[in-house]
């Protein structure tokens, strides 16, 4: 594996911009979780013209609905949830001014197309690394939605998060660059 | 008459729901080393090492190895003269998972209804539960956590009986190259073939309950998991990013069928195949 490079968030277009699919970071800094139900009560909020609970500009957003916290720990189990059911909702979320999204699997099109306009980039962290990932979050405070439970918006504070760079804002997709080599059928 | 009394049963269900959630099984964790001393792709590598990592500091740290933990999937077989006293066996065995999920620290991932208002009833029940009648006095409860960013790929497909071995073999890969990266691989990938629609889809759940190392007993199911196996592991998914460790075991189990039919279904899991299992 070629070195790490380091994030620290907020993301601006600029970095995002420099960044390639397939390569490797380590986050630090505040990252926000949403996932299906806060996607669906943000994007019906703005479209009766309402402010969203959080200011999305050069945040980046995980896709993670974390386990309880046992006493003593910051959160529980913590590894991203597939991406593309937040597909729908997410050019309107681009819209808002994020910059990275962290989670795992495939997008549209739509949202791709989405990412290139706006300077975006899409990370996966490693599907199912859910304990191991746990030991990168410091501390994790609900913001908005606590009435969705695991799916409530919240900030996480995390230092050196791991994960890859899977498409970036040029449209590359590393899922199609890694299994290209490697498909034998 | 043997009788059992519906708190043990409460109390073991309980136990296995954290157990299955926090211990990944012996086969599978060897299943995924083996993949790793294999694995051709560098970044494939590297993902099967954090996951290898993952499973050892959920073990030692009773952590949920994916927070994911899943809907409570539970096969019973029921010696017909055991006698179980104290309650409704269902009931029961939803108690032990609402306990399991609450004092295990689980995440409650069910709702009550799934089109119009998708309420969370807030301790994962109710659970899918099979039942099978069998011969003795004992209960025997097999359990698995099963997560649904995998649950959300898998599939069926109702073929005749002119498709055939190839046919079988073109759906089970349809299926899989359909969810490719996303029900984060390496998969272990259970196959129902015969039966009805719900017969097949069943038998494909069933045979995530026979271990990653333990071949179908009829050979020529046996060789046709070999087949498979292969097939999927020359797709170029990997794990999640590419590479030659794709599934880590196909097991599939098969049924009588009508003359007219040859229905095929796949449930894929992820590499969390979580499991647990008591004979009471």
């Amino acid at each position: 594996m070629a070195e790490k490079i380091r994030i620290t968030t907020p993301l601006t277009e600029e970095v995002s911009r420099t960044l390639r699919a397939g390569d490797s970071v380590l986050i630090s800094g505040t990252i926000f979780s949403a996932r299906d139900a806060a996607h669906k009560a943000m994007t019906e909020a703005l479209a009766r013209g309402e402010e969203l609970p959080i200011d999305w500009t050069n945040q980046i957003v995980y896709y993670l609905g974390p386990t309880p916290a046992k006493p003593g720990n910051p959160i529980g189990s913590c590894g991203p949830t597939t991406s593309g059911r937040m597909d729908a909702y997410t050019p309107t979320m681009l819209d808002q001014g994020i910059k990275g999204m962290i989670g795992k699997g495939s997008r549209t099109p739509e949202v791709i197309e989405s990412m290139k306009k706006h300077g975006v980039t899409y990370f996966a962290a490693v599907g199912g690394a859910a304990a191991l990932i746990s030991k990168s979050v410091k501390k994790y405070t609900v913001l908005a939605y606590p009435e969705l439970g695991p799916e409530a918006v919240a900030a996480l504070e995390v230092v050196d998060f791991p994960a890859i760079v899977v498409i970036d804002s040029e449209g590359n997709n590393f899922y199609e660059m890694g299994q290209a080599p490697y498909r034998k059928l | 008459m043997r009788t059992i009394n519906v708190e043990q049963i409460t109390a073991e269900v309980a136990q296995m729901c954290k157990e299955a959630a926090y211990y990944l099984p012996k086969d599978v964790y060897e299943a995924l080393k083996k993949g790793r001393e294999t694995e051709e792709s560098p970044v494939g590598c590297d993902v099967l090492d954090q996951i290898i990592r993952n499973s050892e500091i959920a073990r030692e740290e009773d952590r949920p190895i994916c927070q994911d933990t899943g809907m409570t999937i539970i096969f019973l077989e029921v010696g017909q003269d055991l006698h179980i006293e104290g309650g409704n066996l269902t009931d029961a065995i939803n108690a032990g998972v609402a306990k399991g999920y609450i004092e295990g620290y689980l995440r409650k991932s069910v709702v009550a209804e799934p089109l119009f208002n998708r309420v969370n009833t807030q301790n994962n029940t109710p659970a899918i539960i099979y039942t099978k009648i069998v011969d003795g006095d004992k209960l025997k409860i097999e359990l698995t956590l099963k997560g649904f960013g995998s649950e959300n790929k898998s599939g069926i497909k109702m073929l005749v009986p002119a498709d055939g071995v190839e046919g079988v073999k073109k759906a089970v890969m349809d299926i899989i190259l359909h969810a490719s990266c996303n029900p984060c691989p390496p998969m272990v990938v259970g196959v129902g073939i015969g039966g009805t629609m719900d017969q097949a889809a069943y038998l494909s759940k069933r045979a995530l309950m026979r271990p990653t190392n333990v071949r179908n007993a009829h050979p020529d199911y046996a060789n046709l998991e070999g087949e498979l196996l292969e097939l999927i592991n020359k797709t170029g998914i990997g794990p999640q990013l590419g590479g030659t460790t794709s599934a880590l075991a196909v097991n599939v189990e098969w049924g009588p069928t009508h003359i007219a039919g040859l229905p095929v279904a796949v449930t894929i899991c992820c590499h969390a195949m979580r499991h647990s299992e008591r004979t009471l």
